[in-house]
């Protein structure tokens, strides 16, 4: 009797456990820590250059619209680019682009650090410069965002 | 048969005119040679390009709170860092970096973004030529 009510309490807490990584798993899926999307070359190479190429899913399409038709003055800087690749890069953006309110800046603010998303996971951790997600996130590059790639420099 | 070869010609040359790195690929002193064709069109009295002005121009701010030398520093053999983003920049002097004015298409778009932000203007062609002149003289 002791037995059986011992095996049944093992295969509870297996359970359990089981149900416990499942629901952080799809945590962590949900909160968009993946952010790879197929790649570009444009896109990598003329948003790159002066920052990360920040993914497509980190604002909604409307706002990487705002952001392409004002590149000439790109938060304090001429980042203007030739019609052709602005084109390329502009629907790149849009196809990929991020939806629900989460995603969503402020109102009349196009940056990604502004958005509910942003500010939520990041309430707690000090930033020398919030625009450089590689100093914390060592694969940001790779479009990879999740937990255990991250190092916060001291 | 012969409808296939044009649709390939066709294609291939479409995929030639697409590429525009190979495309307008050149060097530093072909650059300058633009320059200064450009520099005698604007008007009389081109009297060549210089490294000092174009070393004075390179670290002098220009009404606004930027030089060049606030991203690509005082010493232009050395890497640089974006004042705003942070992010590295690799040196802009040839002698460091071959891959400098190597791109036509990529020389213009710098000046032209940089020129704006740091005097709100462009750049006139002997501006151009005396900071290349300037960074072709760096050893």
């Amino acid at each position: 009797m002791d037995a059986t009510r011992r095996w049944i309490l093992d295969i509870a807490t297996w359970l359990l456990g089981l149900v416990a990584s499942m629901v952080l798993i799809a945590h962590e899926a949900m909160a968009g820590d993946r952010l790879a999307t197929p790649p570009n070359g444009r896109w990598k190479a003329e948003c790159g250059s002066c920052h990360i190429a920040y993914p497509p899913p980190l604002l909604p399409a409307d706002a990487w619209k705002r952001v392409m038709a004002g590149l000439d003055k790109h938060f304090g800087t001429d980042a203007s680019l030739d019609p052709a690749t602005a084109a390329e890069i502009g629907a790149y953006l849009e196809r990929y682009a991020g939806s629900g309110p989460r995603r969503q800046a402020a109102p009349d603010s196009l940056r990604i650090t502004e958005t509910a998303w942003f500010i939520h996971e990041h309430d707690d951790v000090p930033m020398k410069s919030a625009a450089n997600c590689a100093a914390c996130h060592t694969a940001a590059e790779q479009g990879d965002f999740r937990e255990r790639n991250i190092r916060i420099p001291r | 048969m012969s409808t296939h070869r044009v649709a390939w010609s066709a294609a291939l040359a479409a995929a030639v005119s697409l590429a525009p790195a190979s495309a307008s690929a050149t060097t530093p002193a072909e650059q300058q040679k633009r320059f200064e064709a450009e520099a005698r069109a604007a008007g009389a009295g081109f009297g060549g390009f210089s490294a000092r002005r174009g070393e004075a121009f390179f670290k002098a701010t220009h009404g606004s709170d930027w030089s060049c030398a606030s991203c690509h520093t005082g010493n232009p053999v050395a890497p640089g860092r974006h004042a705003k983003t942070a992010k590295p920049i690799a040196p802009l002097a040839p002698v460091a970096n071959p891959d400098r004015f190597t791109d036509a298409a990529a020389v213009d778009k710098w000046f032209r973004r940089n020129c704006n932000d740091v005097l709100g203007r462009a750049c006139t062609a002997q501006e151009k030529g005396d900071v290349l002149q300037y960074l072709m003289s760096l050893k």
